[in-house]
């Protein structure tokens, strides 16, 4: 038999025997003939370890190598080699969700932790267990806001918004019936005006912001609070994670609910994914809440426990009437996130992000150098700036990849971003490619 | 398994002044981030060694119980074993650093495995194409709900708002058509735990232009075969729905029967059930959603990029492993796993339903009633033998669901073992029901106050500190 089926041939005959059949095929034999499926699938011919590993590294050869300047919502941050292994200690990587807390409490503990730590970023009260992504983290907050309101249906996002969570929003959207409605720009930042106007024509039940925003511009958002407020919309502001240890937080601007992608701190970029969405609230919605949330209490040894909690929130109970379908959370991720803020702790986020803040800005003044760039929008940014390039932004991008380096493009300028992993001569390196 | 000595939260552990990193020097001179920048408030992280940091993770994955730990019989979820190889190929540094927005030329690598393994799950489904972007179950079954809805839309065919759902679904059917923005209507199952055909005829007289769809799931919850699904998708198709498999329980039909063969238009696959990679504690996950022919063009964008690549690739090796050869024989193993424990236990357990099964069955509690032991505490009593509780309560047909799933993975002696000690479960609930109804005992923590959590929300380190000076 093969390597992951214990059967021998005694043991099928004895279990067959048990069962009452003659052969495992007349295990099957409910299903009608018709559409019973026989002979061989058209996939590859069973492989050894050995050549599953020559095979994925001969795929995985034809990929190309670059340092990374591309941000835009994916960060190359670095991993501190304690996480991927303590990742894989199987009591974590092969468990599920913890339906049983007598033998969960590694799992339940953690996104205790994680909950915790999400809220001391996000300076807000609450947070559930982890969503997927940041994207749908985004989504999942603008249904909570319909859902929060009064026969509000309509919900202002910014365009100063990733244009890839906004894609996110836009379906989840349509098929809500939920209106969505842009708040423009001015200067790279939101139009505070243009929100106040919209606000003021009613039925909105939640505005969403990012910070920084994708122009990397950190935003002014004094007074945004308020003016949601007034109209009893949700405020709800879309960050990235990394970033809050030392930004403003959602919670100072006063924001009613804090989502963004937790992938920025320490998640390697992996083609996209898995990442993990976060999603924090103040204590007054924690009903509305979408997603797991973990509780302490106590067992009947008078011990302190943890255990999920709230669930009639959930589809397992409500069902159709649940405040989401989100079946489970992102949890090894979570766990990620959670190793990586117990290792950075208080003063390491920091420090990372104050050299993600320096790169960038060292990188800013050495292509202004050149005379070949200029910022779109003249305001402040933190890790990621938005340039216009004075010759053939197409050549110049595949300049940088042929030199080895990606920076993001996005319409016809180009988005750098910084992180603690980028060295001083690697700018230079970039900067030299650039001003060629 | 020590809750006492490692119970500890990590910001308990935490010592001004310690710290768990290095960082490179700033040689980028003097760039200050801006005052009217930065929060006012520091955020209350902890401070640890490296050191601490490890042993308290460590010791905490101690207090978890995985498939690695010993079987785990959670119906419905297919957890089976999580090879290794997997690991390794996931981590592959050519994949690890690559930007989900680099351009085509520099990651036809990672774009050759996307397409590999599309190919690999069409051949395996009978369907034509998939999409990766969705994470996880629930959201591909939204986004395949999204896929039918389009299709409607496309055609003008706007009314077409209604699903039909058997009685016995997964929670996350019901919930992902209300995200769609679709209305359930539910149809009865009948004596056998099938579809009743003769309600869903009424259900689609009355509904018929409205019906978007059907969602079933094939083996459906009680693990057994819907055999009137060539009819069922008929009635369905001739109305103008479409059929969605739900691919939760997809795992028994390897090597026995395809989605796209039965009649079903679009499909999700939970990759970490039936392609082995890892639970994770709850996620990641992922929820590739499978088509027919012509339903691409209306794939939802539920997500940025290729999804949880990540998960995709532990899934491919799986498939590489396995081949062709071997991928036939998981349905078969799996089947015959799970019958033989039904068999085995059936005369003390009740089983409602008595035939033959697929990858899971149900029972509906202890077959003597008088003891008073419910299936929570069966559930419960299996921990103290080292056992992982199958999934209890559900479905929802029956009061006391105790819903088990074994896997092909799964020894003979094994499942004899569980077997023994269901049946020991079973005497005790006669001869010492106390014993049973005060379970687990051997366990870090006893039964938790599942009521005080959710009375009285503590859900935070700040709020704990809070509750412990008051």
């Amino acid at each position: 038999m093969f390597k992951y089926f214990p059967h021998t041939e005694d043991d099928l005959k004895a279990m067959l025997e048990t069962v009452g059949v003659k052969d495992l095929a007349a295990l099957y034999a409910q299903i009608p003939e018709d559409i019973r499926f026989r002979g061989d699938y058209d996939i590859p011919s069973e492989m050894s370890e050995m050549e599953v590993r020559d095979t994925f590294a001969k795929v995985g050869s034809l990929n190309k190598q670059l340092t990374c300047f591309a941000g835009m919502g994916v960060y190359d941050h670095y991993t501190p080699s304690v996480i991927p292994q303590l990742l894989q200690r199987s009591e974590f990587l092969t468990s599920y969700t913890p339906y049983q807390a007598e033998i969960s409490q590694g799992t339940l503990h953690y996104i205790f932790e994680y909950q915790s730590m999400m809220t001391e970023l996000t300076g807000m009260d609450i947070s559930n267990a982890s969503l997927y992504d940041g994207t749908t983290a985004a989504a999942e907050a603008m249904m909570m806001a319909v859902a929060a309101g009064k026969k509000q249906n309509k919900v202002l996002v910014s365009a100063t918004i990733n244009p890839k969570t906004r894609e996110v929003l836009d379906t989840y959207a349509l098929h809500q019936g939920i209106e969505l409605e842009t708040i423009p720009q001015q200067d790279g930042v939101t139009s505070k005006e243009n929100l106040e106007a919209q606000l003021a024509e009613g039925g909105v039940a939640g505005v969403i912001v990012q910070q920084p925003n994708v122009f990397g511009i950190v935003e002014d958002y004094t007074g945004f609070a308020d003016a949601c407020h007034e109209q009893k919309a949700l405020f709800i502001i879309d960050s990235v994670a990394a970033d809050l240890a030392v930004l403003k937080t959602p919670g100072e601007w006063g924001a009613d609910i804090a989502v963004g992608d937790g992938q920025s701190l320490g998640i390697p970029m992996l083609f996209g994914g898995p990442y993990v969405g976060y999603m924090c609230c103040t204590e007054k919605l924690i009903r509305k809440m979408p997603g797991r949330i973990v509780g302490m209490t106590k067992d009947n040894r008078d011990q302190r426990a943890f255990v999920l909690t709230l669930q009639a929130r959930e589809q397992h109970i409500r069902r159709q009437k649940a405040t989401s379908n989100i079946c489970s959370n992102q949890s090894l991720m979570a766990l990620f996130v959670t190793i990586y803020c117990s290792l950075m702790g208080k003063q390491g986020l920091k420090e990372a992000a104050q050299l993600s803040y320096a790169g960038a800005h060292y990188l800013w003044d050495e292509l202004k150098k050149t005379g070949r760039f200029r910022l779109v929008y003249d305001q402040p940014f933190f890790n990621e700036f938005y340039v216009k390039y004075d010759g053939d932004v197409d050549t110049l991008y595949q300049r940088f990849i042929e030199a080895g380096f990606l920076v993001a493009k996005m319409d016809d300028g180009l988005v750098f971003a910084v992180t603690e992993k980028r060295t001083k001569e690697e700018i230079d390196n970039l900067v030299k490619i650039a001003a060629l | 398994m020590n809750n006492r000595l490692y119970g500890n939260l990590i910001f308990e552990l935490s010592k001004e002044g310690r710290r768990g990193y290095s960082l490179p020097r700033n040689n980028f001179g003097n760039y200050e981030i801006p005052a009217s920048m930065q929060r006012t408030e520091e955020a209350q992280l902890p401070e640890c060694d490296e050191l601490t940091v490890v042993r308290h993770y460590t010791n905490l994955s101690n207090n978890n119980f995985g498939v690695d730990t010993g079987f785990y019989p959670l119906g419905s979820c297919t957890m089976k074993y999580n090879p290794k190889i997997n690991e390794e190929m996931a981590a592959l540094p050519q994949f690890q650093d690559l930007h989900p927005m680099q351009p085509a030329e520099t990651v036809k690598g990672a774009l050759a495995l996307v397409a590999l393994l599309e190919q690999s799950l069409c051949k395996l489904t009978g369907l034509a194409h998939f999409t990766f972007k969705p994470y996880a179950g629930a959201h591909g079954e939204l986004t395949g709900l999204m896929t039918i809805d389009n299709y409607h839309r496309s055609r003008g065919d706007m009314q077409r708002k209604k699903v039909v759902v058997p009685d016995s679904a997964h929670g996350t059917n019901p919930a992902s058509a209300a995200v769609c923005g679709l209305e359930i209507i539910e149809v009865k199952s009948n004596a056998e735990g099938q579809v009743d055909l003769e309600d869903l005829e009424h259900l689609v007289t009355a509904e018929g232009p409205n019906i978007a769809a059907m969602m079933m799931t094939n083996p459906n919850t009680l693990g057994l075969f819907e055999t009137q699904i060539p009819e069922i998708a008929k009635l369905i198709h001739d109305c103008g729905g479409l059929m969605y498999y739900d691919g939760a329980n997809l795992n028994p039909m390897l090597g026995a029967c395809r989605p796209g063969d039965m009649g079903f238009d679009v499909m999700h696959i939970n990759l970490h059930k039936t392609f082995s990679t890892p639970h994770g504690g709850g996620g990641p996950g992922a929820g590739p959603v499978g088509v027919r022919e012509g339903l691409q063009d209306f794939f939802p964008v539920v997500s940025p990029y290729h999804g949880n690549f990540g998960v995709m690739m532990r899934a491919y090796a799986y498939i590489l492993s396995l081949g062709r050869e071997n991928v036939k024989l998981v349905g078969p193993l799996a089947v015959l796993n799970a019958n033989y424990i039904k068999e085995s236990l059936k005369d003390v357990y009740e089983l409602p339903i008595d035939t033959t099964c697929c990858h899971e069955f149900v029972f509906d509690g202890l077959k003597d009633k008088s003891t008073g032991v419910t299936t929570m505490d069966v559930a419960k009593r299996l921990l103290d033998y080292g056992y992982h509780a199958p999934t209890i309560y559900f479905p929802l047909l029956f009061h006391e669901s105790l819903m088990v799933e074994p896997t092909e993975n799964e020894s003979k002696e094994t499942l004899d073992g569980f077997i023994a000690v269901m049946r020991q479960i079973a005497e005790e609930a006669k001869t010492n029901p106390d014993e049973v109804k005060s379970a687990p005992h051997t366990t870090p923590i006893g039964r938790v106050d599942d009521v005080l959590a959710a009375k009285h929300p503590v859900v935070t380190f700040r709020q704990l500190q809070a509750e412990a000076q008051l």
